[in-house]
């Protein structure tokens, strides 16, 4: 299946490679490099190019393109979804997925893709199986390792890897047993010029940290299953239960992991939790255009709109923008034209703002579209679709553990159109 | 100017030295990273791992370090040992030879107790590119396909794979080995033989019949990359064993299902009604739809991908959700669920309607996920929902990406056509775009009026005259070239203005682009033949200026054209026609998806992603007509047994029979020792009574050892009895693994036995050497022992330290003016290689020499031995590497049992190959001489008059090994038969060599 992997970052080298089966060249990737010289955007890049003798799939995150090298017919997404699987225990191992990261643990990066892929085909992907056989590194492990001459690399086969409940490992142990859920939903939406929503939707998701000693056994549920229109599941939820009684019962991975993931359905109205006032225009001739941002709170049930976020993209003909901000801070890229401002949090007595001119290239016509704006925001202690845990039990263990839930909305896509 | 010049030249010179100076740099880094690997401290040589690993991984060469990397293979150190592994995978295709050293220590890794080195060995050893070591290979994943362990036997799995593209000529064999594999009922094994059945013979459908019930019911619980293969395999077997449900007349009842495993009258009434599902097929349907709710979106995509081709129409609509739910993940995700839907789009239009908004463009989209949710959106348009459409239309044509406004534009015109309600309005809007101040933006505009235009020209001749007179802003060829089209086609319309045009055209001509000329070519044709009172002359001079173009293209058009048009004498009939050839009514053309052909791929492939097909792409057979026997499925399943008196019963017989199975057996085996010693007992020339006083002593020594046997077996027995009624009792959900166990018992019985039986039934007796070389190898040279020079000797004599060990003759020599003391070997082994060290020499004196002897446990492998040879101020490095042959001892046995040893090693274990003789060497003497002097083994006395047999075992697993020469003037076949494949074909090589060279 997977050929090969290379590692190319934002400067278009190659910083490791990796191979599974025969080694092929890296000269491969200049037909990467070619598509890459191509895309305006980094986000560009077609994610499957084909070559005279192999395609390429790529995916990027945190700036660093993963190549991975196909020979013959294989599911696009099998591949895709592997690479960002590798990169999730990569961030997982290390803290962060950068390219110092990988380079400074490049030793424990070759043993776990030689632990993830047989031929190229994925044998262990389970982040508890995984640090089973291959410890992460952290400096007090580094220091002793160095010292007492002992490995990070497991001598045993995990437990895991043989049982029904693969994805977590034995012998877990705590003194103290606590499981935290975090409710975390994120809306998408498009605002029009008037301020009419054109598409919204919630989505959430479940993560969970569980340290919890032995092999627990646990049941969720919820006030109002109901809400729940469609849901993806961690492999360790029993789909049957959830089928019939709407409770999530599963068996947890040790450590962080999605429990759930899930999409509010599309009958229930969307609360939009800001408003946004604008004024932008351009006028034809003149070299200056008007630029006036207010932002506002709307259906946030009583609670705080926080770590506020506007960015815009402004148009190619705007040279430099002097604007004025009530609160918060402003940054204005000539480069990439990026107009950027931190507002911070919403106070609902006095309302943000953002007003002043910008400059236009003499001469340049006036840009047909007004910019879109993305928001970003964050309400703590509060779920949008108004879903709500009812109760988390235990079994299977006897201990008392330590239960906390927290709820929070963040914006999503959330654009306005002006 | 001179000055430059030698500065230049200086300058060369130093950028050389400093290149090879880098050059140096490198290998001296490898010179100490040889030192590293070489040392005794495994902590340095872990370090030293490290540092070729990062090499590796910068992809810099490291293949030269391959000899010192490769003596660590065995290392204790798992971490070492591993990063040895990823070393050895990756360099030991270039460097064949030196690969084979680590072989046997994977062949004993093969055995370990801990699943988890059996399993890497495994890993390992199939991922080393080596033709060579194809049966080695052969036979480890033949082995490890019955192995206990679930893990191991997915290794094995894996391991036909890599077998299968080393040498593709093994296809039967391992087709083999899948057969049993894909039996297999752990849910680890499942996917990854799958895998392989996909890679190796995803013809063989046949393989599935019987396991297709098993894999649907395990699908859920299999790891997630494997259900994803799984899924797409039983797509492809459903489409090859089912009618297909989407008949016209086919009507479905959600209770169906219910009457195949329900009553049979209800089943009755059912068969009356044209189309009923298989109870497999809905069995696949049924099992994989939870999967929709995977965390993994290729399973997600291949749950979609079997529903898209396999489920009754009207159930399609499931997995509409799960799709839109990817489409939040990554870029990546989105565009290839993306490409799926607008596939699937196309055709039904009702899945995805409801789902219209999640498709629309948001500014911070990547291009190409723009242009595939316009796509798709212009695919869900219609009468109801086309009036939002197009307003979410008028916000992308604005958008500030350039390349997609034009995609909107050629969207718009796809609504138009497709949609009459909405033609005009779409029309006038594309034409206010026309004022647009981008150009790419207009030339877009330009090309879809064009097709616009061409359904219904008599009502736009407003709309052409407009664009009559954008055209001299207009620089986009494309768009110029689509204006003249028009203007030529419907010059009737504006009999005014195309002569203008066509004026201003003649004056521009040498500058157009070739697409724009041929089109002014054409215009001034059409125009001759409907004005040419006014454009004779023009029409003239352009295809004057035409019949001179650089483009043969042109030339070629304006010949033709003025053939056509121009009456002359020669070109009588066609002249004719002209009109009616050029002024013809044009079919409008119809504008269409570019995913419209996508569907003759396999949704969810790379084939479809691509729109072309990949290599090993497995096409989809189209549903049979007639349903295939469905019976080839049904499967003698042990049925869980309600009743556990039964199910008890039931184990009791089986016990029962292993029981007497086992007394059998002992009894066999103890008849059969007695025989033997009879038969010692013969061959002395001891008295009648003695024997059978002997005899009757061992009949009763071998009794009592019987019944303790038995005792032992039959508490082993008990225990696991009860061990299984406890587990009976606990859970009948066991009851296979109960099976499993007690299976296992019998084969460990059983091969128990045939262990004990084998060791009785063959006499191995060892026996002299039949030939002792002389030679001595130098181990230290007394140049750098300062002094002391030691050489060593294989003596071919059994060890007296060890049974394993081959035992060596060391000669040590004081050439220095002063005594040496302490001579001693060093207590830390570098390598794994067990050694018995000599005594240490107090003293040596100058000139005088010591003879001792030591043994070395090599494994059975040519593996240099490395130890640290001391004095009392210095120490040596050596190492003593063994020939292949000096790793046997010689044995004697019967020509009879020659031949049925042999018999037992064949296939895998038999090599051979035919040399020619050289004349001198025919002779059965020297024969013989030059057999024994390559290997220490011993002579078979033959009847055969050209057969030479020899027979030897290795030192340290006691393996036999068979020679035999058969003389065929003027070739000689040598066949080696061992189970120790690689000293076979090391020795082949060596015998060949020994045999076709001349001399003594």
């Amino acid at each position: 299946m997977i050929h090969s992997l290379f590692l190319v970052n934002a400067s278009g080298d190659i910083f490791l490679e990796k191979h599974w089966k025969s080694v092929v060249s890296r000269s491969v990737c200049d037909y990467f490099f070619e598509a890459l010289e191509r895309a305006t955007e980094p986000e560009n890049v077609p994610p499957v190019i084909p070559t005279p003798h192999h395609f390429l799939i790529n995916v990027l995150r945190h700036r660093i393109y993963f190549v991975a090298v196909i020979q013959s017919e294989v599911p696009p997404l099998f591949v895709i979804e592997f690479l960002h699987r590798v990169v999730d225990t990569f961030q997982d191992y290390f803290g962060v997925c950068s390219e110092a990261a990988i380079k400074d643990n490049v030793v424990v990066v070759y043993e776990l893709l030689e632990e993830m892929l047989d031929n190229g085909f994925p044998l262990a992907t389970e982040s508890n199986i995984l640090k089973e056989l291959i410890k992460p590194p952290t400096i007090l492990r580094t220091v002793v390792n160095t010292i007492t001459g002992s490995t990070n690399v497991g001598e045993q086969l995990p437990t895991g890897q043989l049982s029904v409940v693969p994805w977590r490992r034995t012998g877990v142990k705590y003194t103290n047993n606590e499981a935290y859920f975090d409710v975390v939903e994120e809306i998408d939406a498009i605002i029009d010029k008037s301020g009419s929503t054109i598409t919204a939707e919630i989505q959430g998701v479940i993560d969970a940290c569980v340290k919890l000693t032995g092999m627990p056994d646990l049941t969720l549920s919820f006030m109002n299953p109901r809400l729940l229109d469609d849901v993806s599941f961690h492999p360790c939820v029993r789909f049957k239960r959830w089928e019939a009684e709407r409770i999530l019962s599963f068996i947890p991975p040790d450590g962080n992991f999605r429990l759930l993931s899930y999409h509010v359905s599309s009958q229930n109205l969307v609360a939009i939790p800001v408003y946004v006032k604008h004024n932008i225009s351009f006028r034809e001739g003149s070299s200056q255009g008007r630029f006036e941002l207010t932002l506002g709170p709307k259906q946030t049930m009583g609670k705080a709109v926080e770590s506020v976020l506007v960015s815009s993209q402004l148009p190619r003909g705007v040279l430099n923008a002097n604007l004025s901000p009530s609160q918060g801070t402003y940054t204005f890229d000539p480069v990439t034209k990026l107009l950027s401002w931190d507002v911070g949090k919403i106070n609902p007595q006095k309302l943000p703002s953002l007003k002043g001119s910008v400059s236009l290239q003499t001469g340049a016509s006036k840009p047909d579209e007004n910019p879109t704006i993305n928001i970003q925001f964050k309400i703590q202690q509060l779920a949008i679709s108004g879903l709500k845990v009812n109760r988390l039990d235990m079994y299977g263990e006897k201990y008392k553990p330590f239960k906390g839930i927290k709820y929070m909305t963040k914006a999503g896509k959330f654009q306005v159109r002006t | 100017m001179r000055n430059a010049l030698v500065s230049a030249e200086n300058l060369q010179l130093t950028l050389k030295t400093d290149f090879s100076s880098e050059e140096q740099a490198l290998t001296i880094k490898n010179e100490d990273l040889k030192e590293m690997l070489e040392s005794n401290k495994e902590s340095l040589k872990l370090e030293a791992m490290k540092r070729i690993v990062g090499l590796i991984a910068k992809g810099k060469n490291a293949s030269e370090l391959f000899p010192a990397v490769v003596k660590n293979v065995a290392s204790k150190n798992i971490e070492l040992k591993k990063l040895v592994y990823v070393y050895l995978v990756r360099y030991a295709e270039e460097q064949q030879d030196l690969a084979l050293l680590s072989i046997s220590t994977f062949q004993r890794a093969l055995k370990d107790p801990n699943q988890l080195i059996r399993a890497s060995a495994l890993r390992v050893l199939s991922s080393i590119r080596v033709p060579i070591i194809v049966p080695i290979m052969m036979l480890a994943i033949k082995e490890a396909a019955t192995d206990l362990s679930p893990y191991v036997r997915k290794t094995a799995a894996h391991a036909i794979q890599k077998l299968y593209s080393l040498d593709p000529d093994q296809k039967e064999h391992l087709i083999e080995v899948i057969e049993k594999l894909l039996k297999d009922k752990s849910t680890l094994v499942a996917g990854s033989v799958v895998m392989a059945f996909e890679e190796v013979c995803p013809d063989r459908i046949d393989l599935i019949h019987k396991n297709y019930r098993k894999l649907c019911n395990l699908l859920v619980d299999v790891e997630e990359w494997g259900q994803v293969v799984i899924i797409h395999m039983l797509t492809r077997y459903a489409r090859t064993q089912f009618v297909s449900p989407w008949r016209e007349d086919a009507m479905f009842d959600e209770n169906n299902e219910k009457a195949f495993y329900d009553s049979e009258e209800e089943r009755k009434v059912e068969q009356t009604r044209p189309y009923i599902m298989d109870p497999d097929h809905r069995l696949l349907l049924r099992n994989t739809k939870p999967l929709l709710q995977s965390r993994n979106t290729a399973v997600v995509m291949a749950v979609s991908q079997l529903y898209w081709h396999l489920a009754p129409k009207h159930e399609l609509s499931i997995i509409t959700k799960s799709l839109v739910r990817l489409l939040r993940s990554h870029r990546e995700v989105q565009y290839v669920v993306l490409q799926n839907i607008a596939t699937m789009s196309i055709q039904r239009k009702g899945m995805f309607e409801p789902f219209m908004k999640s498709f629309y463009v948001r500014s911070t989209d990547a291009t190409h996920i723009k242009t595939l949710k316009l796509e798709i959106l212009t695919n869900l348009a219609n009468e109801a929902n086309i009036s939002t459409i197009l307003r979410e239309f008028q916000t992308y044509v604005k958008s500030q990406d350039k390349a997609f406004a034009a995609a909107t534009i050629q969207a718009i015109g796809r609504c138009a056509t497709n949609i009459s309600e909405v033609t005009d309005t779409c029309l006038n809007g594309l034409v206010l775009l026309l004022s647009n101040r981008d150009e790419t933006v207009v030339a877009e505009s330009v090309v879809v009026i064009k097709k616009l235009l061409q359904t219904q020209p008599s009502q736009h001749s407003d709309i052409i005259k407009h664009m009559a007179k954008l055209f001299d802003n207009i620089t986009v060829p494309m768009a110029r070239a689509s204006i003249l089209w028009l203007m030529g086609e419907y010059c009737e319309h504006v009999p005014k203005i195309a002569p203008d045009v066509l004026r201003k055209m003649a004056k521009t001509f040498t500058n157009e682009e070739d697409i724009v000329k041929l089109q002014i070519v054409n215009l001034a044709a059409k125009l001759y033949l409907t004005n040419s009172k006014q454009t004779k002359l023009l029409t003239q001079y352009i295809l004057n200026l035409g019949k001179y173009d650089q483009n043969y293209d042109i030339r070629d058009r304006t010949r033709f054209i003025r053939q056509l048009i121009v009456p002359n004498e020669k070109s009588g009939a066609l002249s004719k026609y002209a009109r009616r050839i050029l002024m013809a009514p044009k079919p409008a053309p119809v504008l269409q998806s570019a995913f419209k052909d996508r569907d003759r791929f396999q949704l969810g492939t790379l084939s479809h992603t691509l729109n072309s097909q990949a290599s090993g792409y497995l096409e989809l057979s189209d549903w049979p007509a007639v349903a295939p026997d469905q019976s080839v499925r049904n499967v003698e399943v042990v049925e869980p047994v309600r009743l556990p008196c039964i199910f008890i019963l039931f184990y009791f017989l089986k016990i029962m029979l292993v029981l007497t199975y086992i007394c059998v057996h002992v009894e066999s085996v103890s008849e059969s020792e007695s025989e033997e010693n009879s038969d010692d007992s013969n061959k002395s020339s001891s008295s009648q009574s003695e024997k059978s006083s002997s005899e009757s002593d061992s009949e009763k020594k071998k009794k009592t050892l019987k019944n303790k046997k038995l005792q032992q077996l039959l508490l082993i027995i008990m225990t696991k009895y009860i061990l299984i009624h406890i587990v009976l009792s606990i859970s009948t959900q066991f009851f296979v693994n109960c099976m499993c166990s007690l299976l296992h018992l019998c084969v460990f019985l059983a091969c128990q036995f045939d262990a004990v039986s084998w060791h009785v039934h063959v006499s191995l007796q060892a026996s002299s050497p039949v030939f002792v070389p002389e030679t001595s190898h130098e181990l230290l040279h007394r140049m750098t022992g300062k002094g002391l020079s030691a050489q060593y000797r294989f003596t071919r004599q059994p060890c007296i330290y060890g049974n394993s060990m081959v035992s060596l003759q060391l000669t040590l020599s004081n050439s220095s003016d002063q005594a040496l003391e302490n001579i001693h070997i060093s207590e830390k082994s570098s390598t794994g290689q067990n050694i018995h060290r000599f005594n240490a020499i107090e003293r040596l004196e100058p000139q005088a020499s010591v003879t001792v002897s030591m043994g070395v446990d090599f494994n059975d492998s040519t593996q240099a031995a490395n130890f640290q040879l001391c004095t009392k101020e210095d120490e040596f490095s050596v190492s003593i590497q063994p020939a292949v042959g000096e790793l046997l001892l010689p044995i004697t046995m019967s020509e009879a049992d020659f031949t049925k040893e042999q018999g037992k090693l064949m296939g895998m274990n038999e090599s051979s190959a035919t040399i020619t003789m050289k004349p001198e060497n025919v002779s059965s003497q020297s024969v013989n001489r030059k057999v024994v002097s390559v290997a220490n083994i011993g002579v078979i006395p033959s009847s055969q008059e050209n057969i030479y047999r020899f027979a030897g075992k290795t030192v340290s697993s006691g393996s036999l090994v068979l020679v035999s020469v058969a003389l065929k003037d003027p070739d000689a076949v040598i066949t080696i038969n061992t189970e120790k494949t690689v000293i076979g074909s090391m020795l082949l090589r060596q015998f060949k060599t020994a045999l076709t060279n001349s001399g003594p």
